[in-house]
């Protein structure tokens, strides 16, 4: 078995937000996991455990509808993703690897086209930046800034998100301490909100309660 | 928490992009010089070459122009998504709620006022330089302001398709000359037509064909290529 999901509290019987139904993904010749089926409610933290290359990455893009699976279906709201587009990007929030801040363009401006991009008013955007501790950095180039305060610009959009799933790929990687406490408080705040949040981060999340994390466990497949 | 609507609207979704990208070719400034440079370049070597008479560049003129204008896009074209792909905005692009093709569509246009527009600004005075047929003017910026465009197009459906490939260049020369041919082949021919004083409608409204055919299609099919791209 290449991947179990272990809930340790108890949801309640609805429709799952997102789910992936006997997903199948092989990269490379390699298959990195096997008939995978999740089913992701509203107010479920998951997390993505796996050592690096077990395909970690590549189950949140075939989430995301980024990239194809093999073999399988994602589903939102029990319809295929691919049926519903626009309704699904609508109620999802993806952050990738990387960052998506444009070096020409300054802080203020990368937030507000980011925010715009996804139908997202711009309105307010100083307590935005004051949440990702970018206040008075508004109108530098984002080419002068550190690549953990690009980082923080393309996480601004989370806190005026209105997308319930969200799926987020290392979102901690150079980030410091204070705003990984922050970020994690969010995701709590979220999660109560009737969201769900989906990441990979090879850190312990410390203030979130253990108990409420779902954990989904890739290995490296041996065939 | 409840699944939101939102509203959207198309001409929005296009300003948004359109402004963006050109904010930072202005910024950027490379973007729009080194083509221009290209094609100034290259038209002024020719009668060096060549020789000064001025016969025989007015019969090449119309080739000249139009070839370098073709080259000077197809060096611009690899700028179109690039970035975007390297830096992961073309992710989060293809994933807003907006439909893909108006996002594309914006981009696009914005490459051709940064890199065709300044060509054909500067294009009579380089025809001047290669004593193109007084008569031949208005179908040297006739062809050129439909013809640049579809260049635009046809060049983002290749980009499209390579810019997920470290090495791409010299696959997307191959794909994409191909499909530039009949533009040259028509803008030429309708330049040379009006040095002799003859109608050349017939060739413009092909021109006018193709752009109008891509300028509908070409999105789509660049939508899909870069989601194939980003796979």
């Amino acid at each position: 078995m290449s991947a179990q999901a272990s809930s340790t509290h108890i949801n309640e019987i609805k429709t799952p937000l997102i789910s992936a139904e006997k997903l199948t993904c092989i990269r490379e010749d390699r298959l990195l996991f096997d008939q995978l089926s999740i089913d992701i409610h509203a107010g479920d933290i998951v997390q993505v455990e796996g050592p690096n290359g077990s395909g970690k990455t590549s189950l949140l893009r075939i989430l995301a509808g980024l990239s194809l699976p093999y073999d399988g279906s994602v589903l939102f709201k029990e319809t295929a993703t691919n049926e519903c587009r626009e309704e699904f990007h609508q109620n999802l929030l993806y952050f990738g690897h990387l960052p998506g801040v444009k070096g020409e363009m300054t802080t203020q401006e990368n937030l507000n086209f980011n925010l715009a991009l996804h139908g997202l008013d711009c309105n307010n955007s100083q307590e935005t930046l004051t949440n990702v501790n970018l206040l008075g950095f508004e109108d530098s180039l984002a080419s002068h800034l550190s690549a953990g305060q690009h980082r923080r610009i393309a996480l601004a959009r989370l806190y005026k998100s209105k997308a319930p799933i969200w799926i987020l790929d290392e979102p901690f990687t150079a980030i410091d301490k204070q705003g990984v406490e922050s970020l994690e408080a969010l995701f709590t705040q979220h999660a109560q909100n009737g969201g769900c949040v989906i990441l990979t981060t090879h850190q312990d999340l410390i203030t979130i309660n253990a108990n409420k994390i779902k954990k989904i466990t890739l290995d490296y497949c041996s065939y | 928490m409840t699944a939101n609507k939102q509203n959207l609207s198309y001409r929005s979704a296009f300003t948004l992009v359109l402004k963006r990208d050109l904010t930072i070719a202005l910024r950027h400034r490379d973007d729009i010089i080194n083509p221009l440079l290209f094609f100034i370049i290259v038209v002024t070597l020719f009668p060096l070459g060549i020789g000064p008479e001025a016969q025989t560049l007015s019969r090449i003129a119309p080739g000249i122009i139009w070839v370098a204008a073709l080259l000077s896009t197809l060096l611009s074209l690899d700028r179109l998504f690039k970035s975007d792909h390297n830096d992961g905005s073309l992710e989060q692009m293809l994933l807003s709620p907006h439909p893909v093709f108006i996002l594309v569509l914006a981009k696009i246009i914005a490459h051709w006022l940064i890199t065709g527009l300044p060509l054909i600004f500067i294009a009579p005075l380089l025809a001047v330089l290669l004593h193109l047929n007084e008569q031949s003017y208005g179908a040297l910026m006739l062809t050129l302001l439909l013809g640049t465009p579809v260049l635009s197009l046809l060049g983002a459906i290749g980009v499209a398709l390579t810019v997920g490939i470290k090495k791409g260049g010299v696959l997307l020369s191959l794909l994409v000359l191909p499909l530039y041919i009949p533009v040259l082949i028509f803008a030429t021919s309708a330049i040379d037509t009006a040095a002799l004083g003859l109608p050349y409608n017939g060739q413009l409204a092909i021109i006018a064909a193709l752009f109008f055919g891509s300028l509908t299609l070409a999105p789509f099919a660049v939508g899909a290529a870069l989601k194939v791209s980003t796979n």
